[in-house]
């Protein structure tokens, strides 16, 4: 199970897409209380931010 | 202690297989031999070089927080599973350079690039990302760019990124001129990748608005869409209307893309580039698995010979120029690749949780993309040599039937009828294979190869080239597409240094300006290499190779000036081996295409040609026009003025390495801009 997760986590981060459940530990651990995205908007949020442009994205 | 014994048997199995492949005469290498060799070799090359770097050189350190943890935000900065990582830096590493440039080499015959890819790595490419990666993640997770201005200097940094711009455009032109090489006069591999549009679109909505964020089911949707459109689109190819709609000759095929890069680059990235970078990447990790797989099933023999007339005359068709510089330059990114130090300073190092990931994810990524090029080199060596070489020589060359192509490749001394090249551009559902230079088509007919023998037959042939055409014009799509997006940033800054209301956030003007100069950019050398006589590749590849490998050369003084500024300077061989080497090779290379006398090879000398016979009223080969002939001269004259231009980035960039390297020794103590060494334990 734990192989399973490790590549479906694997393919995540393959596309950029960010880790959803590391996101809000570290709102819950750091900023209680605080208005936090959604699962959607953290999803936008992630596409925009690595296809902003500011990252070269990727090779040739 | 059974551990090391197993280690050093890797090693020495490693140095064996290479002592083998390099003194083998005779009968044929079965490909299994190219692939345990590279195996242990790089092994051994991580258990022993890597891990020696990381602890001696660079003294790696646990204990010290890695901006992860000290930034951690939940967002850019989270501490990641090294495997995930891995995952991450292996995919936005892994191109079409370490299978393009490969096959190109394979005019050599396949040993010496073996040697190259297997050696480069170990010694240069995999040093470069890995210190590149080092260096950024002890500097907050900053970009190449910045960390050039912050231990060279800000004109060091301007001129580098400034560099990095012109590479961006070469790279996009090449990567663009690979897909039109491909995809022209081929109804069938033009409709399965224009079917991606469509696909890309309704993923792009499927994930936006109807299930959000959902891409693993988005892309069993696109996948199945992908396949179907393979499959229908041999019915495209042999229907008269719609075969005379996808059949597009070179030019208007290049304008297309041209207007596409535009339109597609001021989308909303949710709409287009997002789902077809998920497709593209999914698609590269599954073919690149199944390749392996492949070859080790069928384990094939290598029917090109291990070394060809052209690695000593220098005279190949494919591209001019002797093994040494231009061996060193053709195979870009498979040995060493100048644009992985912009990833490696990108979003990885502000993933790694642990200092001690980092050879795996610097060192190790890098290893597993030279494995990637040795399966191109082999890919483009089971196939008949007569076939390699019909596909890659220039039509001015081959001419355009199989009569002429068998005859002009059978000069060459690689025997071949007219019927088998017909035969082989029918088992893969082509009208043409001649003169299909840019590697992709020669790597899919390698593919295909492999692929129908373990599913298929035969019969399937035809589906399994169109498949590699598919998988391989797909991510240079993405790459042009993301590649626009991210050099009309650069384009901003820069331009931005002299007039600041032209950087980010300030309205769209700027944004969508330096969106057209970028697209006209590439577009511009696009056009030139489509319309050039010898093919483009033969002219537009070493250009880019030249300038990937001066990045790398960058990129290793910058790792230079680190290690003198740690005082680690008596380790600084491990950067000055690859980094001298790369200068010798790009520095010859450079001269060579601006001012050798062969109009082959140099761009001035070919001008001379140009402007001699256009003085005297004459036309020149292909060219019909005397338009025709002022545009070849022009052309000659910005290759020129390009190559001038990359020979003074790397060599004033050498000039602040030395300075640099100077004032540090100069310095009693370590004067390095790392951040946060209040956090890090006393020595």
């Amino acid at each position: 199970m734990r192989f399973v997760s490790l590549i479906y986590a694997g393919l995540q981060a393959m596309v950029g897409l960010g880790d959803y459940d590391a996101y809000s530990r570290h709102c819950a651990k750091h900023h209680p209380g605080e208005p936090m995205m959604t699962r959607e908007q953290f999803f936008r949020d992630r596409q925009d931010a690595r296809y902003g442009g500011k990252n070269g994205g990727r090779c040739c | 202690m059974q551990g090391r014994f197993v280690w050093i048997g890797l090693a020495l199995a490693g140095i064996g297989g290479l002592a083998f492949l390099a003194l083998h005469r005779g009968e044929t290498v079965n490909a299994l031999w190219l692939v345990i060799t590279a195996s242990c070799c790089f092994l051994a090359a991580y258990r022993y070089y890597a891990l020696y770097i990381a602890r001696m050189v660079m003294r790696l350190d646990p204990a010290r927080p890695t901006p992860a943890i000290r930034r951690a935000d939940g967002l850019d900065y989270v501490a990641t599973d090294k495997t995930v990582l891995f995952g991450h830096h292996f995919a936005a590493i892994a191109g079409a350079g370490p299978l393009v440039g490969p096959v190109l080499a394979a005019q050599m015959g396949w040993l010496p690039g073996t040697l190259w890819i297997i050696l480069g790595v170990v010694l240069a490419g995999a040093v470069q990302d890995f210190f590149v990666l080092f260096i950024s993640m002890r500097r907050d997770g900053k970009s190449l760019g910045e960390l050039i201005r912050l231990e060279m200097g800000s004109l060091a940094g301007t001129i580098a990124l400034f560099g990095t711009f012109v590479i961006m455009v070469i790279i996009l032109a090449v990567l663009a001129l690979i897909v039109v090489k491909a995809l022209a006069e081929s109804p069938w591999g033009l409709f399965t990748v224009a079917a991606t549009i469509p696909l890309a679109l309704l993923m792009g909505v499927y994930t936006r608005w109807i299930r959000v964020g959902k891409v693993a089911e988005a892309s069993i949707i696109g996948l199945v869409g992908l396949l179907a459109a393979i499959i229908y689109g041999q019915e495209i190819a042999a229907s008269p209307f719609w075969a005379g709609v996808f059949t597009l000759d070179p030019v208007t095929l290049c304008w297309v893309l041209i207007i596409y890069g535009a339109i597609a680059s001021v989308l909303p990235v949710w709409l287009l580039l997002a789902p077809r970078d998920y497709l593209s990447t999914f698609l590269k990790i599954g073919a690149i698995l199944a390749l392996a797989i492949g070859i080790v099933v069928i384990a094939p023999p290598m029917r090109m010979p291990a070394l060809t007339q052209f690695a000593m005359s220098g005279k190949g068709p494919v591209w001019t120029g002797g093994l040494f510089p231009f061996l060193f330059i053709t195979i870009a990114c498979g040995a060493v690749s100048g644009f992985h130090a912009l990833i490696a300073s990108g979003t990885t190092p502000k993933l790694i949780a642990d200092e001690r990931d980092a050879p795996l994810i610097g060192y190790g990524a890098m290893l597993v993309e030279a494995f990637v090029a040795i399966m191109a080199l082999i890919g483009a060596s089971i196939i008949d040599p007569g076939i390699y070489f019909a596909m890659n020589s220039p039509a001015a060359i081959l001419g355009h039937d199989p009569a002429s192509a068998a005859q002009a490749v059978s000069a060459m001394g690689f025997a071949i009828s007219p019927q088998a090249i017909a035969q082989a551009a029918q088992a893969v559902g082509e009208h043409t294979i001649i003169s299909r230079a840019g590697g992709a088509p020669t790597l899919a007919v390698g593919m295909a190869e492999i692929f129908s023998h373990v599913i298929g037959g035969a019969a399937m042939k035809a589906f399994w080239y169109h498949f590699a055409i598919l998988f391989e014009a797909l991510f240079i799509l993405t790459a042009v597409d993301a590649g626009t997006r991210a050099g009309r940033f650069m384009l901003q800054d820069l331009i931005g240094l002299a007039l600041p209301s032209f950087r980010a956030g300030q309205g769209p003007l700027p944004g969508l300006v330096c969106t057209g100069l970028c697209v006209a950019a590439w577009g511009f050398f696009l056009h030139q290499g489509v319309t050039d006589p010898m093919g483009g590749v033969n002219t537009l590849w070493p250009v880019f190779g030249i300038s990937n490998q001066m990045l790398a050369a960058v990129a290793l003084m910058l790792a230079t000036v680190v290690l003198f500024r740690m005082k680690q300077q008596r380790f600084a061989l491990v950067t000055l081996l690859p980094t001298g080497w790369l200068l010798i090779c790009t520095l010859t290379a450079g001269w060579l295409k601006l001012a050798s006398s062969d109009p082959k090879l140099g761009f001035l000398a070919h001008g001379r040609v140009v402007g001699a016979a256009l003085d005297e009223g004459r036309l020149l080969g292909p060219a019909k026009t005397i338009g025709q002939m002022r545009q070849m001269l022009f052309n000659d004259r910005v290759d020129a003025g390009l190559c001038a231009l990359f020979l003074f980035v790397v060599l004033s960039i050498l000039g602040f390495t030395l300075r640099a390297c100077r004032q540090a020794l100069a310095q009693p103590r370590p004067s390095t801009r790392e951040i946060s060494s209040e956090l890090v334990p006393a020595e």
